[in-house]
């Protein structure tokens, strides 16, 4: 009986987080839309609903009722289970970020390498998709895509090294509260570029979207899929959009708090704030993917390993050096 | 408790099927795809006893690094179909007593290590440490291994370095007829170095290249 509390408490935890997350994925694959319509000097999705903002409902009912073609010489149990794998995955990675100081569904002691190793596992959906499909565009996507996200995961990953050497813990809770008196966008600037930038290339967003690249590719890895299963893709990407967005604004942007601590502004609750924010990196995404051109695939190595992977451990050395001739090392469990 | 063992046997028994099929399975990929969920079920048997951080390490290492480029070999170099001639083809096959010997091998170093932790107390001896229960597990592991064994440590870094260059230097060849592209002589191109206006004479022409 005690079991089947905890379970169903967990539950409704779960969903009270996921159904928010898929709302909001509908509201953002909208607002994207709508932004690179701005942009290109054309109105976007209009019609549906208010503003047009039925419309990715309307999307995703005609996908549901699409039928699902599975190709006859595809491996068929792989070629199901990729869309499954991207979509579980881009969920899964929501259960640690914390949007306010009460409001996650876990917290656990290294929520950071939780999201890291998530975000790495989600390749493999694409590289399942594009080998099962047994094609060559989709494979050739695959291999492309599996390339760039593992070069910018090490970016990546030196990035959330230069925070945590501020932190002194991998707790998403403490790297939030760490920045009570100054963000971390302030003395890391150049890391949070880069992240941005990183960020970019590992939910495979223009200007890097090298996998599904229509002018060379046809769609890249989702070329044999239909239906369902297409929006299963689609919706991992952009939940994976909003989770980077989301790790950006923990790491460097302070999470829930507000930008000053002073009365009109600290009475707003937390996830107010931590919204804003996710808003505001996710514009920026919408912008770049409108007024960037896409890159050529050996410039886009050449930027992870021969610009962003030298200066970030450059800048690891250096916020390090500064930590320690300042005396301001975080000294949270060293004896 | 319960729970702890129910889920405690369902990651063994996936770990321990899955490595089965990783053996058996004809289809290349389909191994290295057993293979990954058999890392994924023993990173998650590491977090059930309470080594998040090596949990966490096996999947961001293991499965987000070593396995994606397995894949990568095995589906670029399209292998599938040559291990179906391997299996199939066991008449002259001298691959057999290798893989006999290294299993020995392997079974001895297990009864070694087994045996020396399960009869010998002091094997392992863990007062050098200062493993103090109200720390995280990380700051831990930190704890140890940039103190006690700092020197180990970097040997074993600067051997992983010097295996990545070798593996680099036997690679490396350098080819002839590439055309490389310059971003900077690229951008940095002016108007006077590109364009020439000529007066070209009736009948004659230019000569554009020389």
């Amino acid at each position: 009986m005690n079991y089947l509390n905890i379970f169903l408490n967990e539950v409704f935890k779960i969903s009270l987080l996921l159904i928010p997350i898929l709302v909001s994925v509908a509201i953002i694959v909208w607002f994207d839309r709508r932004v690179w319509g701005f942009v290109q000097k054309r109105k976007g999705p209009n019609v549906v609903g208010p503003f047009g903002l039925l419309q990715t409902l309307a999307d995703a009912l005609k996908y549901i009722f699409k039928e699902i073609i599975i190709p006859a010489s595809a491996n068929k149990i792989v070629f199901i289970l990729a869309p499954i794998i991207t979509m579980t995955l881009a969920l899964s990675a929501w259960a640690v970020i914390p949007i306010s100081e009460k409001l996650f569904v876990a917290d656990i002691n290294v929520g950071i390498l939780y999201i890291f190793a998530i975000s790495s596992l989600g390749v493999y959906g694409i590289i399942m998709g594009g080998w099962a499909s047994n094609s060559k565009y989709p494979f050739l996507g695959a291999i492309r895509s599996a390339a760039q996200m593992v070069s910018y995961e090490v970016s990546i990953g030196i990035i959330i090294i230069n925070v945590l050497l501020c932190v002194g813990s991998l707790n998403l809770k403490d790297i939030v509260l760490a920045q009570k008196n100054l963000w971390f966008v302030i003395p890391l600037f150049p890391m949070f570029i880069i992240f941005f930038i990183s960020a970019l290339a590992e939910t495979n967003r223009p200007p890097f979207d090298l996998p599904e690249a229509e002018a060379e590719l046809v769609a890249g890895y989702q070329t044999e899929y239909s239906g369902m299963m297409y929006a299963m893709f689609w919706l991992g990407e952009y939940a994976n959009i909003l989770l980077m967005c989301a790790l950006g604004s923990i790491l460097f942007l302070g999470g829930w708090l507000s930008p000053i601590d002073i009365y009109p502004f600290n009475i707003i609750p937390g996830p107010f704030w931590m919204i804003l924010k996710i808003l505001i990196l996710f514009f920026m995404f919408a912008l770049i993917k409108a007024i960037v051109p896409r890159y050529r695939y050996d410039q886009l190595m050449r930027l992870g390993w021969k610009v962003f992977l030298p200066f970030s451990l450059l800048y690891v050395v250096l916020t390090a050096s500064f930590l320690i001739y300042f005396d301001l090392l975080p000294n949270t469990g060293i004896q | 408790m319960i729970a702890h063992a129910i889920f405690f046997y369902f990651f063994s028994v996936i770990a321990i099927l899955s490595a089965i099929m990783v053996v058996v399975s004809r289809n290349t990929v389909h191994a290295v795809f057993f293979l990954i969920l058999d890392f994924v079920s023993i990173g998650c048997l590491f977090i059930m006893v309470g080594a998040e951080f090596l949990g966490m390490m096996m999947l961001i290492v293991y499965v987000g690094a070593v396995a994606v480029l397995f894949l990568f070999v095995v589906m670029i170099m399209n292998v599938s179909e040559q291990k179906l001639s391997w299996l199939r083809g066991s008449k002259k096959s001298n691959h057999i007593p290798v893989g006999l010997v290294i299993s020995i091998v392997i079974l001895l170093e297990l009864i070694i290590v087994v045996g020396g932790w399960k009869y010998k107390g002091d094997f392992l001896n863990t007062r050098s440490f200062n493993l103090d229960g109200g720390i995280t597990n990380t700051h831990q592991l930190g704890n140890v291994m940039y103190t006690e064994y700092i020197h180990l440590f970097q040997i074993s870094g600067i051997i992983l370095l010097l295996s990545m260059i070798g593996a680099i230097v036997l690679t490396y060849r350098k080819r002839e007829g590439v055309k490389r592209q310059n971003y900077f002589e690229q951008i940095s191109r002016e108007r006077e170095d590109s364009v020439e206006l000529m007066d070209v004479n009736f009948k004659e022409g230019v000569k554009i290249d020389d």
